[in-house]
């Protein structure tokens, strides 16, 4: 197993600024908008990103945790289930901008099975896809993000891993990982 | 990934520390789902579950239906009382026909000790058992474990006693196995004709006096005296057995300490518990329902989930 990196501290963290700043532009104050982190890997991206852009719009925004696990379309269909990880929506989204976070988009699979656990919440009036990472032509379904950070094109025997903190860290870093 | 060691839940006894940790946190996430406006998951939308029902039952079976419609799975019921059982058919024919029928799960009660076992070995689908005599109710047990969990914070180095009729009693012998596995000290009280002999063995305490067992306990899970089961008298009166191992206000006031109060239900009120204990702050009967649907719930997304 051979791992590079492909993102090092300095760029991740202009991404991210980058990544708020994109959001701020199309989402003005965020008096009506709701950012939903996806479990497990999505949840630190989510958090940093709220963090910074309650900095900026100097206003609170909600942030919930979504576990779309009990709704993956693969269930029965792999050994074993999936561990499932907490969901904490403490608000309603019908009517809301909603932007979902993840930390890497392949599939598209697990973001499917997250806006189906949404909906659950009420029915919002949008919905906006947020990955650090966009997998170039990897997709099993037709979902495309509205902001990527970086897009990559590997293999399937490739895995990229997002090592990205709750809070701010040197450490943080993005690695193709060979499996 | 992450499942269970076994494909059918028989007993607490062949679960393994860590399938009872998975079951009980896979429930936190369901007990969540179950509060949420839209009740709803859709992860066991082609499985169907056969409720196959022996014996009376209100709460299991009420609460089994609602976790599987919560789970989005078919269900379909059967009561012994209105069956082809009473035509004399046996127990390995009857659930048979209904796997025929293309049913992937069997939730079953039955007065005979075993009789899931038995169908296990025969059978493909997944079986839980729902009660077999006086034998074992697992999930009973794993839905006290996650109350006293949620009420306390952890099961492990709690003190907890069972009152009463130990001796009929699968929720005694269920929850002392799943107790004692999580590192739990438990107690057994009630009077000397209703404690098993030998019951030692399994590494509980035991106790006849009830204020003695409620000043050592944190937990009190008070059980019903089983009348249904009891073919010989093991006590004079209902009556003398409420004054010797009825628990009132009127005691627990006196001791001085908390305690949380559990009960799996159908309470006797006036018998084993009186109604200001059952109805009072202590008390953890109704979240013990409400965490029933959940903890079911967990267990048959994780039994269903094994390819």
């Amino acid at each position: 197993m051979s791992k590079r990196i492909i993102i090092d501290n300095d760029l991740l963290q202009i991404m991210l600024d980058r990544l708020c700043q994109q959001l701020i532009e199309s989402h003005d104050d965020f008096s009506n908008t709701v950012i939903l982190a996806l479990q497990p890997r999505g949840v630190a991206t989510g958090l940093r990103i709220h963090k910074k852009l309650e900095k900026a719009t100097k206003k609170k925004i909600d942030l919930g945790y979504l576990d779309a696990t009990f709704f993956r379309d693969d269930f029965r269909r792999q050994a074993g289930p999936l561990r499932a990880n907490a969901t904490k929506v403490p608000f309603l989204i019908e009517g809301k901008r909603v932007i979902l976070v993840d930390d890497v988009l392949y599939t598209g699979r697990t973001v499917r099975a997250a806006m189906d656990a949404m909906m659950a919440f009420g029915r919002p009036k949008d919905v906006e896809l947020l990955v650090v990472i966009d997998r170039k032509y990897s997709r099993d379904i037709p979902i495309q993000p509205n902001y990527v950070g970086r897009e990559v094109m590997c293999q399937e025997s490739e895995k990229v891993v997002v090592d990205i903190k709750e809070i701010e860290d040197k450490k943080e870093l993005i690695w193709l990982v060979k499996k | 990934m992450s499942q269970l060691s076994v494909k059918h839940l028989l007993g607490i006894k062949d679960l393994t520390l860590k399938d009872i940790e998975l079951i009980l946190e896979t429930a936190t996430q369901f007990k969540e789902v179950i509060n949420r406006p839209i009740k709803k998951v859709p992860s066991l939308r082609d499985v169907t579950i056969a409720n196959v029902f022996f014996e009376n039952s209100t709460r299991t079976r009420l609460s089994f239906e609602l976790a599987q419609k919560r789970l989005s799975a078919d269900t379909i019921n059967f009561s012994a009382a209105a069956s082809s059982v009473k035509k004399g058919e046996t127990l390995l024919d009857t659930v048979n026909n209904i796997l025929a029928m293309k049913v992937d799960m069997i939730v079953m009660r039955h007065a005979s000790v075993g009789a899931p076992h038995f169908l296990s070995k025969h059978i493909k689908a997944n079986i839980i058992n729902a009660g077999d005599g006086t034998h074992e109710h697992p999930t009973q047990a794993l839905l006290d474990s996650f109350s006293i969990k949620e009420k306390l914070g952890s099961v492990a180095g709690k003190k907890v006693c069972i009152f009463g009729d130990i001796l009929h009693s699968r929720v005694a012998l269920s929850n002392i196995f799943a107790l004692k596995k999580q590192g739990a000290e438990v107690m057994v009280c009630g009077p000397a004709t209703l404690i098993p002999k030998f019951i030692a063995d399994l590494g509980v305490k035991v106790e006849f006096d009830l204020r003695k067992a409620l000043l050592w306990c944190d937990v009190a899970n008070v059980l019903r005296i089983q009348l249904e089961r009891q073919t010989i008298k093991y006590f004079p009166t209902l009556r003398e057995y409420a004054q010797y191992y009825g628990i009132n206000k009127q005691l627990l006031d006196s001791l001085n300490k908390e305690i949380v109060i559990m009960h799996p239900g159908p309470i006797n009120r006036g018998v084993e518990l009186s109604s200001d204990v059952a109805d009072s702050g202590h008390s953890i009967i109704l979240d013990q329902v409400e965490n029933g649907v959940a903890v079911r719930m967990a267990v048959m997304y994780l039994l269903a989930g094994n390819k």
